[in-house]
């Protein structure tokens, strides 16, 4: 969280609706702790990050979501598959569960 | 009183300690409580019992430094898995004191902070220790060493950072003198090998013992052919690393096993 307080300051001043994405979990080998933290403005603005890069993109666009009231506050998981070569997932082979929140607390 | 987020950014812009509880999975999805030692907590998770075990093993994982997510039933009762919390702990920065205000002292200060840290910078020489030779520096401290970390070496634990880059006996010796005598858990110095092998002698002579001595890493740095001051901070931030999590230090190349 402290790495992206200037940004969702800024975003807040100047009136924008602000979504937090943290890490709660990681499975196997990953390249942020618990705790990396995301925040995403509803124009689409983005400040830190939950990977190396991997799943940022889906982070973006589920936490976006939350703002739109599309999906509700929760946790969402990215892992590697076999199966689904172009699914989203983190190069190194481990797994994240990312908590996507509203900042309304 | 402001909201949760509010009172976490500030507590977090000023380097104090906190912890933030959050439901992740359970009845009251988001619902926050926000711990502080030695103050009630602010928030709710949405039941009074769940609130009272969540806050006490919160405060634990604070003083630990760990960054959990824990199970509970509906009213905090342990071995159930009816809601799934997650404790995010904020410890305070680490913290190194850089004694010498040399041509590598700035460098250091940079990628230390990159890295961070609170750094303080201590030099007893007025003409050198000054805020515009080292605005990166949180704090820079007209003091002797000794007399510096007499006065803050009781606040300095493992995770902290003593860089002695005075390049002087009489400042280097005392600075390390009382380094040893606290719980910080890097310790360097800097210095040539033939400059290290007489200052070993001058602090033998002060009264430190071979387990003190251990600790203390000089010439200060991992061997990566460091040469300017930039290169110098990298190759000395590198080794505290590299102390921390307990590695070598080598080319991940020429190692197996996890990397993180």
């Amino acid at each position: 969280m402290r790495d992206v307080l200037d940004d969702i300051e800024r975003w807040r001043a100047a009136g924008r609706r602000v979504a937090v994405a943290r890490v709660v979990g990681t499975e196997g080998s990953s390249p942020r702790d618990p705790g990396a933290a995301m925040a995403v403005s509803d124009t689409g603005e983005v400040a830190g990050s939950v990977s190396g890069g991997c799943v940022e993109g889906a982070v973006v666009e589920a936490a976006l979501e939350v703002l739109a009231g599309e999906r509700e506050r929760g946790v969402v998981s990215f892992g590697y598959s076999d199966d689904e070569a172009f699914a989203v997932g983190l190069t190194c082979g481990g797994t994240i569960h990312v908590f996507v929140e509203p900042l309304d607390w | 009183m402001g909201t949760v987020y509010e009172e976490l950014r500030d507590l977090l812009r000023a380097g104090r300690p906190v912890a933030l509880a959050t439901v992740i999975a359970g009845p009251h999805v988001g619902a926050k409580l926000l711990v502080r030692p030695g103050e009630e907590p602010l928030g709710t998770l949405g039941d009074p019992d769940l609130d009272r075990v969540v806050a006490r093993d919160t405060l634990a994982e604070l003083e630990a430094g760990l960054t959990s997510t824990r199970h509970y039933g509906a009213h905090g009762e342990a071995r159930e898995d009816a809601v799934h919390v997650f404790i995010e702990s904020f410890a305070p920065p680490p913290r190194m004191i850089v004694f010498g205000a040399v041509d590598f002292t700035g460098a250091l200060v940079r990628v230390a902070k990159v890295l961070g840290y609170r750094v303080t910078v201590c030099d007893a020489r007025a003409v050198f220790a000054t805020v515009q030779r080292f605005p990166l520096a949180d704090e820079v401290v007209n003091d002797w060493p000794d007399r510096h970390l007499a006065k803050v070496g009781d606040e300095l634990g493992p995770r902290d950072a003593v860089c002695v880059l005075t390049h002087d006996h009489k400042f280097d010796v005392p600075a390390i003198a009382a380094a040893v005598r606290t719980g910080v858990g890097y310790i360097g110095a800097m210095g040539s090998r033939r400059t290290h092998e007489g200052r070993l002698a001058r602090l033998r002579d002060a009264g430190l013992t071979d387990e003190d001595l251990a600790r203390v890493r000089s010439p200060i740095g991992l061997d990566i052919g460091a040469r300017t001051p930039e290169e110098t901070a990298i190759s000395i931030c590198a080794e505290i690393v590299a102390a921390r999590t307990g590695r070598q230090g080598r080319p991940l190349r020429d190692t197996a096993g996890p990397i993180h």
